[in-house]
């Protein structure tokens, strides 16, 4: 199974390496949305609550970009049907495109978070940084889940791209709402630790979802 | 054990009956061949024996298991060379097959034996969308061949080959390789020479089935009209 996970993996981040179709397309997007804040909020800078929602909401819509684009190369490729024909657990697949947009997640933030601090954030965000990053990590892992399930189930219908966002950004929404009430003590002069009740909360959205992703797969795979 | 067995295989997408009632029988080694006009069900027919479709009635049997509950223990000794290369057009040939060397547990050294093979080691680090399409169906029969399977779908494979590059793919895929053989083809007399057994469907529906040497390219033709 490791192997399997590693050379579809491998695979996944080779074509994006040659395509560029998805991270690029998420972080110039993320960046984009912060200068429109910055002008359309008229206001210097944010924090707190604002702020945590600003950067919130702008990475849900940049991962959206990924997960409509996430399986797009195995359903007009054949990928699904080269797939299908070894003798592999359909859970590799899985684990191997969570674990690609969780990579494309960590690159788009590795982006749009230094934006976000240049363009918007009135406290400093060092002393913040260790926390601010174990709540994105957290939210990723959620987004990587959902966004998985809800792009196989997508990329066989003829409205994909209607049908992902359609579909995500209802299941995604939590993940937003924990996040960013995670994040809001963390945006602020006082550099205050995030509340342990969202993190729990977001971890165990993840793991509820991590577990239906599971369950359902293979049956989005099959026939 | 035969490697085939199909008994009222069907198959519908929706409202529309793709394979009505298909029977047949197919010993090891052998090859069968498919003949019939665009739309008659010969893809469909490659794509359940692959385990990508399930049958939705009647009694199917590959390699002596039964389709679909036992497809995970057919996948894996079945190669399909179908009408789209199962291929990354942004990775290399050489990346495309180690892919899916890796997929079927096979070392690299069977990826070069192949490359060599199919005669594309001038080529082979090129993405795929940089080469001909014969030459991606060279890649193709590399592809369905890597994990030696022991049944062959190969849904018209000399398409997009020049008859230098046909040649070049017969050991491979032809019947000297020695493998169960299930082509769909629109050539009479190129199909004939090659049959062991001639299925023609016509609307999904079995239209002939016949020794190879009890037929004539006349009855073929008279399948497309």
């Amino acid at each position: 199974m490791r192997g399997t996970v590693a050379a579809l993996l491998r695979k996944e981040l080779l074509v994006e390496l040659r395509t560029l179709e998805s991270v690029p397309a998420m972080s110039l997007f993320a960046v984009t949305t912060f200068v429109v804040f910055h002008f359309a909020l008229n206001r210097g800078s944010v924090e707190g609550d604002l702020g945590a929602g600003v950067l919130w909401v702008t990475l849900l819509f940049a991962a959206i970009l990924g997960v409509n684009r996430l399986f797009v190369a195995d359903a007009e490729q054949g990928g699904f049907d080269g797939f299908m024909l070894a003798p592999v657990d359909a859970t590799a697949m899985l684990l191997a495109k969570m674990a690609t947009l969780l990579c494309y997640l960590i690159a788009l933030e590795l982006v749009a978070v230094p934006a976000f601090a240049l363009l918007l954030l009135g406290p400093s965000l060092g002393p913040s940084l260790p926390g601010l990053i174990g709540v994105l990590a957290l939210g990723d892992l959620g987004v990587a889940a959902i966004g998985t399930l809800v792009a196989a189930l997508a990329v066989r219908t003829r409205a994909r791209d209607l049908l992902g966002p359609l579909l995500g950004l209802p299941l995604l929404v939590p993940i937003v709402i924990g996040g960013a009430r995670a994040t809001s003590p963390l945006l602020t002069l006082a550099h205050s630790a995030p509340s342990a009740r969202w993190l729990v909360t977001l971890g165990l959205y993840d793991l509820v979802f991590g577990l239906i992703a599971y369950a359902l797969f293979d049956f989005l795979l099959e026939d | 054990m035969p490697a085939l067995e199909l008994e009222g295989l069907a198959r519908h997408y929706g409202e529309r009956q793709a394979l009505s009632d298909v029977s047949l029988e197919l010993e090891q080694g052998r090859t069968l061949v498919v003949f019939g006009p665009n739309g008659a069900g010969k893809t469909t027919l490659l794509r359940v024996l692959a385990t990508l479709l399930r049958p939705h009635a009647g009694r199917v049997c590959v390699l002596g298991r039964s389709l679909p509950q036992q497809a995970w223990a057919v996948r894996g000794h079945v190669g399909l060379l179908a009408h789209e290369p199962l291929l990354y057009r942004e990775l290399s040939a050489r990346e495309n097959l180690r892919f899916h060397a890796r997929l079927h547990g096979v070392g690299e050294a069977r990826v070069s034996e192949l490359i060599d093979a199919v005669q594309m080691q001038a080529r082979a680090r090129e993405p795929l969308r940089t080469l001909s399409r014969g030459m991606v169906q060279r890649v193709a029969v590399a592809r369905a061949v890597l994990h030696d399977p022991e049944l062959l779908l190969l849904d018209e494979p000399y398409s997009n080959l020049d008859p230098a590059a046909v040649e070049l793919v017969a050991p491979l895929i032809g019947a000297g390789a020695g493998r169960t053989r299930v082509i769909c083809s629109h050539d009479p007399a190129g199909g004939l020479a090659e049959a062991d057994v001639v299925l023609g469907l016509r609307a999904g529906r079995q239209g002939l089935l016949r020794r190879a040497g009890e037929v004539g390219a006349p009855e073929i033709s008279e399948l497309y009209r």
